[in-house]
């Protein structure tokens, strides 16, 4: 067998149809095909390079729907055993009445007590299908109805850096903002300040974000940024260093 | 063979000058523009979202659906009425066609994905600039692909083979004219496009094939620069 090649460094942009690597000791993971001995890549994305297995982070495209990512849906439904959510994806969801609450419904009873038609909703997947059916659940530890604040929407392949390592970005904005943040996987952020103009900085923040997540030094850019906004940013920890998490 | 130089002067391999960006539409999934020579064309990708109408959901895969448009304007100074016509309606089938064969949508079955390809300004050659626009709207819209697709025109005008022809070349009436529009993709070294306006030799055809796929080539660089770009003009900031 010829010797395996790379083609391709590390968080290089790759395009759809450009040769990864050559040979059959890497592997192709998400984001890449193998044809012949090639390692080819189908999205257009960032390389990564994990021991022998490349595979791609893509920078755009909607979001699929994945088993226990928590996400925030919108009612747009209620019918005989729960309620239709609506997941800013190509698939609808649905969350049972059991798996919404531990009371007992009695038949025929108002569903709206629980969540109305136009409600976001705090919920976690926990099952899709092989025809991508999703089934929600309310079980769990923040999970809830969406009481008041805003609602923005980002690129869904944006979410892990607006979250950063174990939070520490969204946990960085949400000190220095004294807004609540909870970022769904599904690119639907929810934003709640005491004040309007907290809930503003931290949207430009986010909407910052999104623009610059494909940059190094980004942990850096977003501090200055909130400077800039007169707020004062409590570096943590184990944010030192940690600005490049893909 | 009196066709001895090309009317606005390219050589007879030569392409119109292209220009490529990418994310032009900001509300769409994923978009594009490309310009060749004075074919201009807007590309933008929606979903993969929810189909209607439900009969067409496929529960394998997801659909792919074109729409080619000419704007009123976008002639040589007649009114073009948009919206569907036999034409259009053909050149939204064949793109979808030129497409299918890279796009990977089985990750989204019951789904569709919709591309819609409007043209300001056409010069001839304008299926082939729909097709490089959508399949790097596709591209941008992240939607998985095995390769991009480039789609350039060949022809032969007068007995002379010539690489992308534009309107005076395609209405050249000192002889005769066979306009042949196709869409190329490396990888597979396939052809997914091809169709013919005129009469041609088969050795002619072959010939002009060969001068087309490098036509091509040179439109999926500027396509693939073009992709690159949109990410690394922050990057550098």
């Amino acid at each position: 067998m010829e010797k395996s090649e790379l083609k391709v460094n590390e968080k290089d942009i790759v395009v759809p149809g450009e040769v990864l690597a050559q040979g059959m000791s890497y592997l192709p993971s998400e984001g890449t095909y193998r044809k012949g001995e090639d390692i080819l890549a189908s999205r257009l994305g960032l390389v990564r390079i994990d021991g022998k297995v490349v595979k791609i982070i893509p920078l755009s495209g909607k979001y699929l729907p994945k088993k226990m990512d928590v996400i925030i849906g919108r009612v747009t439904d209620i019918n005989f055993s729960g309620w239709n959510v609506e997941t800013n994806s190509a698939y609808p969801a649905m969350l049972s009445m059991k798996d919404a609450t531990d009371d007992f419904i009695r038949r025929g009873a108002d569903l709206t007590r629980y969540f109305d038609v136009g409600d976001y909703i705090v919920t976690k997947i926990y099952n899709v299908t092989s025809q991508n059916l999703i089934d929600l659940t309310m079980k769990g530890p923040g999970l809830r109805k969406i009481d008041g604040g805003r609602i923005v929407f980002v690129s869904p392949t944006k979410v892990p850096r607006i979250i950063g390592k174990q939070g520490s970005m969204v946990s960085m904005i949400k000190k220095a903002t004294n807004c609540n943040i909870i970022v769904g996987q599904n690119g639907i952020v929810w934003i709640k300040g005491t004040n309007p103009e907290d809930e503003i900085d931290t949207v430009d923040t986010i909407t910052k974000i999104e623009q610059e997540s494909h940059m190094s030094g980004l942990t850096e850019a977003i501090k200055k940024f909130l400077e800039s906004k007169g707020r004062t940013v409590v570096v943590e920890e184990q944010m030192q260093g940690g600005n490049d998490e893909l | 063979m009196s066709y001895k130089k090309r009317l606005d002067g390219r050589k007879f391999d030569e392409l119109r000058s292209i220009e490529a960006k990418v994310g032009v539409v900001k509300n769409a999934t994923g978009s594009a523009y490309f310009k060749i020579g004075n074919t201009m064309a807007y590309a933008a990708v929606y979903g993969p979202r929810d189909l209607f109408p439900r009969f067409l959901k496929d529960p394998k895969r997801g659909l792919l659906r074109c729409n080619y448009n000419m704007m009123p304007f976008s002639g040589m100074g007649e009114r073009v009425r948009p919206g569907p016509s036999r034409r259009s309606k053909e050149i939204s089938m064949v793109t979808e066609g030129a497409l299918l064969p890279v796009v990977n949508l089985e990750n989204f079955p019951n789904s569709v994905v919709d591309v819609y390809i409007e043209l300001p300004q056409t010069d001839a050659g304008s299926r082939c600039a729909g097709i490089c626009a959508a399949s790097m709207a596709l591209a941008d819209a992240g939607i998985a692909m095995k390769d991009l697709v480039g789609a350039v025109s060949v022809g032969l005008v007068d007995g002379q083979i010539v690489l992308d022809l534009n309107y005076d070349e395609e209405a050249y009436d000192k002889g005769d004219v066979a306009d042949i529009p196709m869409a190329y993709i490396p990888n597979m070294d396939k052809f997914s496009l091809l169709q013919m306006d005129g009469k041609v030799k088969p050795e002619d055809l072959i010939k002009a094939l060969e001068l087309a796929k490098k036509g091509a080539l040179e439109i999926l660089k500027v396509q693939r620069n073009a992709l690159k770009h949109r990410f690394e003009v922050v990057k550098n900031e």
